[in-house]
């Protein structure tokens, strides 16, 4: 059946050949516009989830497990969203800086790209990343238990531009971040952030943002929580308190078990995972040489080291990291293994810059309890099977 | 450095004023020329920040009684008649209290939001969540004042205004904590 429908698509090709009258050809496709990707890969998609009947609350997540080197496909990017993509009018968009400056300013996409450009690769992970992990119902694929992270190369202006260039002044703590989203989504930045590597951002892996990603303006705060970087951002306001919004209050506040909760607890700790071999894959064709092979990244800085573990953490050995490694960015780690073809559980670690190891599930529970979901990065691990399966334990 | 105080009737004089303070601000600026200096209207339309000593509030009122005939048309469909939430779709506004430091912690409006300036904020820019926007400051007071009726936070005779609500003590004004990072210590 196939054979045959091969054949019926190449007698079309000749037929259109004949009529134009050039020689017969086995080219099937033209250029286009737009690149699509191979037809076999189409199958490669983020899982949406809404998370009520109201349209607009919810997320998409990553399916790392299926990706190669540390960027996202701008299309697979993961999204969060508190109430919808909203459309905007690039040419309308204008980003106002006010509060504690001495002009209060407005800039176009246009004044933007007068700006000295910066382009820089740097990961986003929701805060709830691995909540699941933290609660016991695991991830069965990396996409489940890590899919609300994602890497793009950036491009935009420093943040301490705009706020310069408005003339911040030295009483100002605090930037008030807002977009135009249906819920007008605020968050309050420490300045230190701000002055230090936070940018506003129009481009997204050399093209425009995508809409989910905020077009045609975000904030992006590297290593900080997802959340943070508002998206469809066209309001700075410098302050010198925090709004206590309700994304800062309601929501990313991490509850411990004594009650109390720790609030503007931005950074994303320190966090690796094994992607190949990985839930849900299958290792072919017996025992032999299977590269391990994974991301890892932190909030903190850089990524110094990963070690790999096959026995469920007795032994570990370093993982080489692929250079560049660069800050507050995904870093993809690679170590060889020859499989014996028995049952093996294969983990990872990661150290940061600052010498921060990751710690297993067991130690964030007892430093945290199990009431916060947010800024879960415990050691994870899988099982291989001597069928070849691999599954999440 | 250039604080003009705008006073509609010296409008000739404003834009004066304005045209010098944006001549001041680009010759300070590495980056001459690259955005526009705005005026104190433009950023009183677009300011909607409401922060948690009340600064920012709109000048209105409103009491509980009023609130729950506007809650009833406008947010009992999705969060419920008493605020209890339906269908675990929607968050419940009530409930939670005494749970936070138990495994069945239950997180809202009344158990721990920590500012009335919050409830206010977030209705006010985010609700009802398909019409967000639309509601008048008189009425979100008044739909404030209810939700916090409901949780037993403001008495049933309660009205709200922009003075009133920053003072509102939630229960859990004192249960946040600056965080201290790293938090976790793994050992190797
Ligand atoms: C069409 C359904 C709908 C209507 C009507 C609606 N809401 Fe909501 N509301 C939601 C959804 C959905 C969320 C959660 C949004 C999110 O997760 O970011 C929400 C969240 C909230 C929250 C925040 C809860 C929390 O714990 O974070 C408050 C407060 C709230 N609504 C109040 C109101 C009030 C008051 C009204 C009436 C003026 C109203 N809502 C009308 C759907 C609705």
């Amino acid at each position: 059946m196939a054979d045959r429908r091969s054949f019926l698509g190449l007698a079309a090709v000749l037929t259109a050949c004949t009529k134009s009258s050039k020689a017969p050809s086995v080219v099937e496709q033209s250029m286009a516009p737009y690149g699509e990707r191979a037809a076999a890969e189409a199958s490669i998609l983020r899982t949406a989830t809404e998370r009520t009947a109201s349209v607009g609350v919810g997320s998409s997540t990553t399916p790392l497990q299926e990706l190669h080197g540390v960027i996202t496909p701008s299309a697979l990017h993961f999204e969060r969203h508190h109430a919808g993509i909203p459309k905007i009018d690039p040419a309308k968009h204008t980003l106002l800086v006010h509060g504690l400056v001495a002009q209060p300013m407005e800039f176009s996409l246009d004044d933007l790209k007068r700006l000295p450009a910066v382009t820089r690769t740097h990961f986003i992970e929701c805060s709830g990343n691995g909540g699941g992990e933290l609660r016991g119902v695991a991830g069965a694929t990396v996409e489940k238990s890590h899919g609300l992270l994602s890497c793009s190369e950036w491009t935009g202006v420093p943040l301490k531009v705009l706020l310069e260039q408005a003339g911040v002044k030295p009483e100002a703590k605090w930037v008030i971040a807002e977009g135009a989203d249906a819920c007008r989504m605020a968050r309050s930045i420490p300045m230190a952030k701000c002055m230090e590597d936070a940018l506003v951002v129009y481009g997204q892996n050399g093209e425009a943002l995508r809409p989910g990603q905020g077009y045609p303006l975000r904030l992006l705060l590297p290593g900080f929580e997802g959340n943070s970087s508002v998206k469809w951002l066209d309001r700075l306001h410098v302050t010198q308190e925090p709004a206590q919004s309700n994304q800062e209050t309601a929501h990313y506040t991490d509850l411990l078990p004594n009650g109390k909760a720790r609030q503007f607890s931005f950074v994303m700790d320190t966090n690796s995972v094994i992607t190949r071999p990985s839930g849900g894959q299958k290792i072919t064709g017996g025992a032999g040489f299977v590269e391990i092979s994974g991301i890892a990244w932190t909030g903190n800085g850089k990524i110094k080291r990963v070690e790999v573990s096959i026995d469920g953490g007795k032994t570990w050995v370093d993982a080489a990291l692929e250079e560049p490694v660069l800050s507050r960015s995904l870093v993809r780690f690679r170590a060889p293994w020859v499989w014996d073809g028995k049952d093996a559980v294969i983990q990872s670690r990661a150290t940061d810059e600052t010498g921060y190891l990751q710690p297993t599930r067991d130690e964030i529970v007892e430093a945290r309890g199990t009431n916060s979901q947010y800024h879960y990065h415990g050691v994870k691990q899988w099982a291989v099977k001597a069928d070849g399966s691999v599954t999440n334990v | 450095m250039c604080k003009p105080v705008f006073k509609p009737v010296f409008k000739p004089v404003l834009k004066i004023v304005l045209l010098l303070c944006a001549a001041t601000a680009f010759a300070q600026t590495k980056y001459p020329g690259v955005g526009k200096p705005v005026a104190a209207d433009r950023v009183k339309a677009a300011d909607k920040t409401v922060m948690a000593d009340g600064r920012g509030l709109p000048a209105g009122k409103g009491n509980v009684e009023t609130g729950r005939a506007l809650y009833k048309t406008n947010c009992a469909e999705c969060h419920n008649e008493a605020g209890e939430g339906r269908d675990k779709q929607w968050p419940a506004l009530v409930g939670g209290t005494g749970t936070l430091a138990t495994k069945a912690a239950k997180k809202t409006v009344g158990s721990y939001w920590p500012y009335a300036t919050t409830v206010w904020d977030t209705i006010a820019r985010s609700m009802p969540y398909n019409n967000p926007g639309t509601l008048k400051p008189d009425e979100v007071y008044a739909i404030t004042a209810f939700v916090l009726h409901l949780n037993g936070i403001v008495p049933a005779t309660q009205e709200l205004d922009e003075k009133s609500l920053p003072l509102v003590k939630m229960p859990n004004r004192d249960g946040f904590i600056p965080t201290v990072h790293p938090d976790v210590n793994a050992k190797r």
